[in-house]
């Protein structure tokens, strides 16, 4: 039995422990925000928070969380209203959207860490999480107006 | 696809107004099953408006979406000519229904060729207004006056010289009775300069959902007793399985089930059906792709099992230097090349290229149901409903399809090869099932954008200028899909910037297309044949201008000449697909194509910006989808041999547009796509499988070396014309404006993609 919160509650899992976090979420839990996209840690979709880094959630075992904290998209913030997802909004940033939970939760962690990173940290931090749509260069505005510096 | 049934007698319907007079004509009155008897709780009146008594307005969204904004855009035009308040609308997603979203078979419901607004635009305006003349009608009964004496003001219906006003909820109950204007003729339009949406910036509807985790794709449908699946498929197209071992994968905690897919019969087209294989179903997506690990299979590889690519790219440079076919013909060539003071000759080459939607494909389908329930993140949900259908061995009115959004579709999603396995796999199962793509599917056993071979020979007289082009194109047709032995491409794909060549000044013109087989799934792609035309003609008038030491600016504005229409059929284009178009809406223009690349000179700075040491501009330019883009991309190659591109321009004319900021995001967009393309895109087979496998050997533009600057001008000058495609028109001149930069920086011309500096 591992024991962890998701999104402030308690979990107890007694699956498989080297299920990737990915499919625990979303297969047992029904927290659909957290999206596949390579199942090899090589764009950054299904990132989310384990005690406050930003993890590849496709290839970390639900074991490596157990007595931790692991936030996704869905509990980022209760009313969804993180400034990275109010920047988001005001950039415009989504097109289909679907690698958008991923590039938030990059985002959010960097800024938690680094509030007011220079554009060369903030694509070293985001280079990881691939966007086939873009977004791009929205991206790097929404982040840095959420730092509070656009 | 465009051009799989012929348009053009569909588009006249369209174009005269009857295909709106269907829609409308559909008048619903819905009553709430909760409501006490006879109270109307709101109104339809046509399949694309809802009024509900408290105001709400619902608009349907009858197309895909995958990003490229419909959800916003096509509701924009209908609340505008609602007189709709925006803030008080939502939109419904609309199952595939093409008899009710698409009576007159202008595009089967189907969302591609960058054509939803453009084919849709007038009957949007008109169901927009329709609605509107309802509720005016309803509200002139209210006040017991003319319906002269009613006007719809922001949600508001207003009584003419006076302050009375009713909200568009207060008049449901009366409009409810009223049957809709269907004499299109009769409706009153706005004035375009009334418009208040239409051509200002709108956020994307689906913002909120997507910035918090609330967006629903083909995977995030969840049903009570849902089985997930993942296939394993023979790495070869068209090999099937000899024998397999399931022991292994059944072991696996959570696997329940493990059954074979058959192909079908090798003599069958395989169109969009299952390629067939071995399925592992479960309860979660964990477990099945660890049974599937955990398979033993023995494949028949097929007859493509011989697929190389060394060896297929050779035959088809070769095939593309012999040609054969002429489709385009003017003047006298070969007199030409005779009486040229130089001639000059090139060889192009672009490979296949993988989609790799951030979303694998993923779609739901319940065959025990009645109907049968699909939901499914595709752009062609009547196609899937035939094709599961078919799967099925049901009528195809007997499968409903919901869409969900689409991660991304990009042409992989127009087949649904995905329902059409996960159908058969929930008949064998007997409970409803999810298909998962991995990221190694979508890879190995997608459909591939075709690889091409052009050849390219120019004459230019003593002044430098072009006397003669000839140009030949070789590549696999999609249209193997449904006939494999196909060896000449279509006139669909020929009209894909082959034929429809736009440099208008050159006396003397050939284009021949030369055989190829195809040896994988090919699959159209965003912007389809366009990107390698676009990149073999822009490339090579930049050689040729370096040949006649010319300005590449100056030596393309002369070949486009500023005619105001180019008329192919005068060149002997038998058939001439114009994006399934008549070209006497959407004529070919060159003067607009020309105004893009002034327009993109001027704002990049070309010719005139001191740029730093290692830096240049390259240009290129390019008509599709009736669109017109030219393309400025700065680029920078640093003292370690690295590429940069610090900024890009691109102009667009593509006629009247709705959404502005729509069009900004999708030039931004495609930019970053082109650069992978550019830069990064190869597939590459060998002993018939596709050698690469996820993104570390299909790698994609990333935010480290993607433009971040790019700037888009949306031009004015010919508004007053027909909307145009947006979604894929950005693409193809990328890769030769680029191109042409590195030219000019170390010299070096770059005739292949993925362009390789060193």
């Amino acid at each position: 039995m591992i024991s962890l919160r998701i999104n402030g509650a308690s979990q107890e899992y007694s699956g498989d422990p080297n299920m990737p976090i990915l499919w625990y979420v979303r297969d047992e839990l029904g927290l659909s925000g957290t999206k596949f996209g390579c199942g090899k840690a090589l764009c950054g979709a299904c990132t989310v928070h384990l005690n406050g880094q930003a993890v590849r959630s496709c290839v970390t075992p639900v074991v490596a969380a157990e007595g931790g904290e692991i936030t996704t998209i869905e509990g980022l913030d209760a009313e969804g209203m993180h400034p990275v997802q109010s920047a988001w909004r005001q950039h415009n940033v989504p097109q289909c959207g679907y690698c958008q939970s991923g590039q938030i939760m990059q985002a959010a962690a960097l800024l938690s860490a680094n509030a007011n990173p220079t554009d060369a940290e903030i694509i070293e931090s985001m280079k990881g999480n691939i966007c086939r749509c873009g977004t791009y260069q929205r991206i790097l505005a929404a982040i840095k107006t959420a730092a509070g510096g656009g | 696809m465009p051009g799989i049934t012929n348009l053009s007698r569909r588009e006249f319907i369209a174009c005269t107004g009857a295909a709106t007079a269907l829609v409308l004509g559909a008048h619903l009155v819905t009553r709430s099953v909760h409501a006490e008897a006879g109270e109307i709780e709101s109104t339809a009146p046509n399949v694309f408006v809802r009024i509900d008594r408290d105001g709400t307005v619902t608009l349907t969204c009858s197309r895909s979406e995958m990003g490229q904004g419909v959800r916003t855009g096509m509701p924009m035009i209908i609340a505008d000519e609602l007189e709709a308040d925006w803030e008080r609308v939502t939109i419904w997603q609309a199952p595939g229904d093409a008899e009710k979203y698409d009576p007159a078979g202008i595009d089967g419901q189907n969302t591609d060729g960058s054509r939803s607004t453009r084919h849709s635009f007038g009957a949007m305006r008109e169901l927009g207004a329709s609605a509107r003349d309802v509720l005016e009608r309803a509200a002139a009964m209210h006040w017991s006056v003319d319906r002269s004496e009613v006007f719809a003001r922001n949600h508001r219906l207003h009584l003419k010289g006076t302050k009375e006003s009713l909200d568009f909820g207060d008049v449901v109950h009366i409009a409810a009775d009223l049957d809709a204007q269907t004499d299109t003729t009769k409706l009153a339009l706005k004035d375009p300069a009334d418009w208040k949406y239409i051509g200002k910036d709108m956020p994307v509807v689906d913002n909120f959902a997507m910035s918090t985790g609330g967006a629903n794709y083909g995977a995030d449908i969840n049903l009570p007793n849902l089985k997930i699946a993942v296939m394993a498929r023979c790495p070869v197209y068209r090999g099937r399985v000899k024998s397999y071992d399931a022991t292994e994968a059944l072991k696996v905690p959570g696997v329940e089930h493990v059954i074979e897919i058959p192909a079908p019969d090798i003599d069958q087209a395989i169109e969009f059906r299952a390629l067939g294989g071995i399925a592992v179903v479960g309860t979660n997506t964990w477990s099945v792709m660890q049974g599937r690990d955990k398979l033993s299979i023995e494949w028949d590889r097929g007859p493509f099992a011989s697929h190389d690519s060394a060896e297929y790219d050779d035959t088809l440079r070769a095939s593309a230097r012999k040609g054969g076919r002429t489709v385009r013909s003017r003047g006298d060539v070969d007199a030409a090349f005779e009486n040229a003071d130089r001639v000059v000759e090139s060889d192009y080459f672009v490979p296949y290229f993988a989609h790799t939607t951030m979303e694998p494909p993923a779609a739901v389908v319940d065959a025990t149901s009645h109907p049968v329930r699909v939901w499914a993140a595709t752009q062609a949900p009547m196609e899937t409903r035939q094709y599961v259908a078919e799967a099925l061995g049901v009528d195809r009115s007997d499968v409903h399809c919901e869409v969900t959004l689409l991660g991304g579709g990009f042409g992989r999603k127009s087949k649904c090869d995905f329902s059409y396995e996960a159908a058969l796999i929930s008949k064998q199962v007997n409970a409803p099932v999810r298909i998962q793509w991995t990221r190694e599917d979508d890879i190995q056993n997608g459909f591939y954008h075709a690889v091409s071979a052009q050849y390219l020979k120019a004459g230019l007289d003593l002044e430098g200028r072009v006397v003669a082009w000839q140009q030949h194109a070789a590549w696999p047709s999609f249209f193997s899909l449904w006939n494999p032995v196909l060896l000449d491409p279509s006139e669909l794909e020929m009209g894909l910037g082959l034929v429809d060549i736009p440099y208008n000044s050159i006396p003397n013109i050939r284009i021949q297309t030369g055989e190829a087989e195809a040896m994988i799934r090919i699959g159209w792609y965003r912007s389809v044949n366009n990107i390698q035309h676009a990149f073999a003609m822009n490339s090579f008038v930049a050689e040729l201008a370096a040949a006649a030491k010319r300005d590449f600016l100056d030596m393309m504005l002369e070949l486009i000449g500023d005619d105001d229409v180019m008329d192919v059929a005068k060149d002997d284009v038998e058939g001439f697909w114009n994006y399934g178009d008549s070209v006497e809406d959407w004529p070919i223009m060159p003067k607009r194509l020309a105004n893009t690349l002034r327009v993109v000179a001027a704002k990049s700075g070309y010719g005139k910006a001191d740029l730093p040491d290692g830096q240049a501009i390259g240009l290129a330019c390019h008509r599709s989808f009736h669109s017109y883009v030219a393309t400025a991309v700065r680029a920078k190659v640093d003292a370690g041999g690295k590429l940069h591109v610090p900024r890009v321009d691109v102009a667009i004319d593509c006629g009247r547009y709705v959404n502005p900021e729509g069009i900004r995001k999708q030039l931004e967009g495609a930019t970053v796509f082109a650069h992978s393309v550019a830069r990064h895109g190869k597939i590459t087979v060998q002993n018939g499988a596709v050698q690469q496998s996820n993104f570390h050997d299909y790698a994609l533009s990333r935010m480290s070396d993607a433009p971040l600057d790019v700037r888009v001008h949306l031009i004015e000058d010919f508004k007053h014309l027909r909307p145009c495609g947006v979604g894929e028109p950005g693409v193809p001149p990328y890769s030769p404006a680029l191109a042409n930069a590195i030219y000019m920086i170390t010299g070096k011309r770059l005739k292949s993609l993925p362009l390789k500096i060193s």
